[in-house]
């Protein structure tokens, strides 16, 4: 197994190089694979669920590692989108919540569009960039939607994408707001004098 | 109720002990073990112990054998009979074989001079020309010819003999002719030998007797205490204990598993108790050594298990095939941090079966390793055994019904013994952990939650009522023998010895090595003002480990001996006439 | 077995436990751990007839973050462990997880026993190519140029190749993950668990605090550009040649299971006296 071409760095110091940002993802879904409004409203709904969920667990992550700040603000995002996932729901008229298959939605490649990935937290991130993952979750969100509001055969998923990918577009807009308002990183955000404790 | 020992062990009647020796390929063990079965059929009481030279084959080899018509325990202080098909490199016997005045030695004349380590004694000597008479049978073999001559000489019938050799011949007929014919050339020779110790005739067929070694009786208590998953890797002297086991425990729905390494096999069981499997690993020293890590293991996760330790010569590899009393401190206090354990240990071939099976009933009743601290004397002698007596315990765990309320699996409990959620009972999953953890198992480095773990695993096993099997306490007097094991029966017959002179002593031969129980020691030692403590080992082990964590009473003593050679019974008589003296 | 039939088999989220992960935020071990649950959701399994069996290490910490049953062993001798409850408990589903220290290094000689004896059951190692917990030191899969204060200027030594000895000593599948795809991953796992015999899912599981490169894994990863293969010689071919990114499943063999059987009696116990009886 060659090494690559990573650069090589003292271990033991906990002081990482790189800001994390949020990056582009592939499509997760062939469009074409959707066949009715059900399933539509099935991703959809999961679409946010399993957002909300990952927010949750990065919310306890940061909690875990006393940075109560940014845990607070993905417990926040946690609740936005659970209340996404209800609004969908209460919208199309349905109160249960879609029979999914086990293990839940294959999304095509990765996991859904508005899903973070947990590989981009650092335990010394800032709202800033908690706000910054968002972004990126909300616009894949709101591509995603745009996607089926373009390409999918049924006129009746196709009216559905268009509102949400709307309603994505609004939450991106939001977010870009709530960027505004928040103080962007420290310069030094990522250091910490202490080494790294072990416990095990 | 304990069962008791059959009565008249190693005390009363006479015995006759006898060496055979023989370089490679001279069958004296084969000849042995006919011997020690055609004395088992004939009503007597025996027991072989081999001895033989570091090569895998063709090295040198000694069958010492013990016959009387009450059970015995032990080997002699010296033989009667000392026979040599051949005497190569026999000379490194000679600590073993200790022979006198009033000894025989009987040497094929062919063969050479026995050595003078022997010869110095002055014993009696006869000629028997072993190679020759062998050679005029058709197919005849040296070690049956020896087999006869011994036979007539300790008074076992030929026919009883014969009998033997016709059910475990597997050369066929014409080896089967041969062997028989070489056994009446040696009985006829043997007659005309001069006379040895007779046993007197026992009395006819009493109690149903068994023919064992400890290795096998311990494989035997393993599965009747209810272990169905071994995992091991062969060691000497303990491999016998897994052969037993292999197929035992396969035809009892279980299964037996060859590990890679000992560290494979101590996790291995883990594994599978954590499952709700009884199980046991059998191992000797150096094993032991290398699952001390995963002991500590089962004891913080609280998981039971039982260790066979068969003991052999220490340090490091140590003396493999002979017997040791060594491996105490490592088995009470050889794990890091503060891991108490049980620690078990039979004192007789026979008990080797209701020690192990008591084992494992300890095991599961207190979720806790447990090692059994058997060694080479025991795992390997072959002895005729009064059959044990059922003993009605087997392993009972406690264990948690599905969805119980707020499941705790470290629940603080008066007793210290949570019940343990079996994987597949729904509603109470839960991670077993090496890491001190909470009530919920959950890794903690609290102080309170250490302190809690720490006194419940130690109260589990304080608390436990041993009964009375946690030692055989024999006599009276204000002398006393303090031994463990393989001890025992030397001191049992040095004891009787002594009585017969008049002199009054007290045996305590400890079962329960550990958890210590103080009190119950210092109650069976009131009005003792002389304790001798025997044990085999060089430094003392046990006499250390009695003074630290118990009271003695009055004058202490030590005797010991590292192996290889074991404790004699006419040692402990001297110790304890000569002290009496004092 | 659970006489629950009616209820529906349990989704991802219900095979998490409610016990926060301590690992660092940005390590791949939170997305291995949702790929776990969702494996476990995608064959239907129920909690409580599986078992999560670990040794020591930041990704041994696993088991107690799922509400299954787990086993947090000693260093090295998860197999061990999990081998020996498999056997003696068939009925179980047994995954054992580790890193690629607890795994390669003091588990290494485990590691070829499992391999070879083809128990059946699943071993993840999370390997990030250093020691976590203990504060980074080299592990067997550590670039020989990776500078630590253990082994100034790199170990010098080469790369264990965990895939190609899981192959010569046996393993009956083979795959290679990256928790960057969690779903790819949850797919591998279930896959592994469906096979009979000894299946092994290595996943590259950066570790953004010992080595932050590793950041940069998920534009080195592709998928595997052949599909697998039963051949064991074509496998060795690929494996032993690939660059350590090739992501899939790369070998699926046909070999049966060891599994003594267990639970049938064809003896009493009272029989076996008769060995001893004279």
């Amino acid at each position: 197994m060659s090494a690559g071409k990573a650069p090589t760095t003292t271990g033991g110091k906990g002081r990482p190089g790189r800001t994390p940002r949020a990056r582009n993802r592939k499509e997760p879904v062939a469009k074409s694979s959707v066949s009715d409004e059900a399933d539509f409203l099935a991703r959809a709904w999961t679409m946010e669920v399993e957002a909300a969920e990952r927010y949750s667990m990065l919310a306890d992550a940061m909690h875990e590692h006393n940075n109560r700040e940014v845990a607070e603000l993905f417990r926040k995002l946690a609740r936005i989108e659970q209340l996404h996932a209800e609004q969908l729901l209460e919208q199309n008229l349905t109160m249960h919540p879609p029979v999914l298959p086990p293990g839940g939605i294959r999304w095509g490649a990765g996991e859904g569009p508005e899903t973070a990935d947990p590989g981009e937290l650092h335990y010394r991130m800032q709202p800033y960039h908690a706000l910054q993952i968002a972004l990126a979750c909300e616009k894949r969100a709101q591509s995603f939607f745009a996607g089926y509001a373009r390409d999918a055969t049924r006129a009746a998923v196709r009216k559905a994408a268009r509102e949400m990918a709307a309603e994505e577009g609004e939450h991106v807009r939001l977010i870009e707001e709530w960027l505004k308002r928040t103080p962007p990183p420290d310069k030094d955000w990522e250091h910490d004098p202490d080494p790294p404790a072990p416990s095990d | 109720m304990i069962d008791r020992p059959s009565t008249g062990t190693g005390t009363k009647g006479p015995s006759v002990s006898l060496a055979l020796t023989g370089s490679g390929g001279a069958g004296v063990m084969t000849a042995g073990n006919i011997l020690l079965e055609a004395a088992a059929q004939s009503g007597w009481y025996g027991l072989m112990v081999r001895s033989s030279g570091p090569q895998i084959r063709g090295g040198e080899a000694a069958a010492l054998m013990r016959f009387a018509a009450r059970p015995i325990d032990c080997l002699d202080d010296r033989y009667d009979v000392l026979i040599g098909i051949d005497w190569q490199n026999t000379h490194r016997f000679a600590d073993e074989i200790p022979i006198d005045a009033a000894s025989l030695m009987i040497g094929d004349p062919d063969q050479g001079n026995p050595p003078e380590i022997f010869v110095k004694h002055g014993s009696l000597q006869a000629s028997v020309p072993f190679k020759q008479m062998a050679k005029a049978i058709p197919g005849g073999w040296p070690n049956m010819i020896m087999l006869g001559v011994a036979a007539a000489l300790v008074g076992l019938p030929a026919e009883t003999v014969k009998s033997v050799v016709r059910k475990s011949y597997k050369k066929g007929a014409e080896g089967l002719a041969a062997g028989l014919s070489a056994v009446d050339v040696g009985f006829a020779v043997g007659q005309t030998l001069p006379a040895v110790p007779q046993v007197p005739t026992p009395g006819g067929r009493g109690a149903p007797r068994w023919l064992i070694t400890g290795n096998e009786a311990a494989g035997y208590g393993a599965v009747r205490g209810g272990v169905r998953f071994v995992a091991a890797y062969p060691i000497t002297p303990t491999t016998e204990v897994l052969e037993w086991l292999a197929p035992a425990v396969s035809q009892l729905g279980g299964a037996l598993v060859q590990a890679e390494d000992e560290l494979a096999s101590i996790n291995m069981i883990i594994g599978a108790s954590f499952g709700g499997v009884p199980a046991l690993t059998a191992t000797a020293g150096p094993g032991l050594a290398l699952m001390t890590e995963a002991l500590g293991l089962a004891v913080a996760a609280e998981v039971p298990i039982v260790v066979v330790d068969v003991m052999r010569g220490g340090p490091s590899t140590g003396i493999p095939a002979k017997s040791e009393q060594s491996d105490l401190n490592i088995a009470v206090s050889g794990l890091h941090g503060d891991a108490p354990r049980v620690v078990v240990a039979p004192n007789s071939v026979a008990d080797c079966l209701a020690a192990t099976q008591w084992a494992v009933h300890l095991a599961e009743a207190m979720q806790v390793p447990v090692i059994v601290l058997s060694d080479q004397y025991l795992g390997q002698t072959r002895a005729v055994v009064d059959r044990p007596a059922d003993v009605s315990f087997i392993g009972e765990r406690v264990i948690s019904p599905a969805h119980a309320n707020d499941y705790r699996r470290y629940v603080i409990t008066e007793s210290g013994i949570s019940p343990m959620a079996i994987p597949g009972t729904p509603g109470v999953a839960y991670t077993a952990d090496g890491l001190e953890h909470n009530e919920r198992g959950i890794p903690s480095s609290q102080a309170p939650d250490h302190a809690a773990q720490l006194a419940k695993r130690e109260r589990k096993l304080r608390q436990h009522d041993y009964g009375d099997r946690w030692a055989e306490i024999d006599g009276e007097g204000d002398l006393a023998v303090v031994t463990f094991g393989s001890c025992t029966g030397a001191v049992r017959e040095g004891l009787a010895r002594a009585a017969e002179k008049g002199l009054k002593a007290r045996l305590v031969s400890m079962r329960l090595l550990a958890p210590a129980q103080p009190e119950r020691l210092a109650k069976a030692l009131q009005g003792v003002k002389r304790v001798l403590v025997v044990e085999q080992n060089y430094s003392g082990q046990f006499h250390r480990y009695l003074r630290a964590d118990f009271d003695l009473p009055g004058e202490v003593r030590s005797f010991r001996r590292p192996g290889p050679l074991p404790i004699r019974p006419n040692e402990v008589y001297r110790q304890l006439t000569e002290w009496s003296r004092a | 077995m659970s006489t629950v039939a009616a209820s529906a088999p349990p989704a991802p989220q219900a095979f998490k436990s409610d016990y926060k992960p301590i690992w660092c935020p940005g390590c791949g071990d939170y997305s291995v751990l949702t790929a776990v649950a969702r494996a476990f959701a995608i064959l239907e399994l129920r909690p409580e007839n599986v078992a999560v069996v670990s040794g020591i290490g930041c990704s041994s910490r696993i088991p107690a973050y799922t509400t299954c049953y787990g086993f947090h062993g000693v260093h090295g001798r998860a197999l061990a462990a999990g081998t020996g409850l498999k056997i003696a408990r068939p009925d179980l589903t047994v995954l054992v997880a580790g890193g690629d220290g607890d795994g390669y290094s003091i588990g290494g000689n485990h590691f070829l026993h499992a391999c070879r004896r083809n128990v059946d059951l699943t071993y993840i190692v999370m390997d990030n190519h250093v020691y976590g917990m203990t504060k980074g030191q080299p592990s067997p899969t550590t670039e020989p140029d990776w500078n630590s204060k253990l082994s100034p200027g790199g170990t010098g030594l080469r790369t264990f190749h965990p895939l190609v000895i899981a192959l010569a000593a046996g393993a009956n599948f083979i795959a290679r993950a990256f928790s960057g795809d969690p779903n790819g991953t949850a797919g591998m796992i279930a896959e592994a668990i469906r096979t009979p015999g000894f299946s092994f899912v290595e996943i590259l599981s950066p570790c953004v605090t010992f080595r932050p490169e590793q950041r940069e894994w998920k534009q080195q990863v592709r998928p595997a550009p052949v599909a697998s293969t039963d051949d064991p010689g074509r496998a060795a071919r690929r494996i032993i040649t690939d660059d350590g990114f090739n992501i899939g499943v790369l070998y699926k063999g046909n070999r049966k299971p060891y599994q003594p059987s267990m639970g049938t009696a064809t003896k009493r116990l009272t029989d076996l006296e008769a060995g001893f009886a004279i």
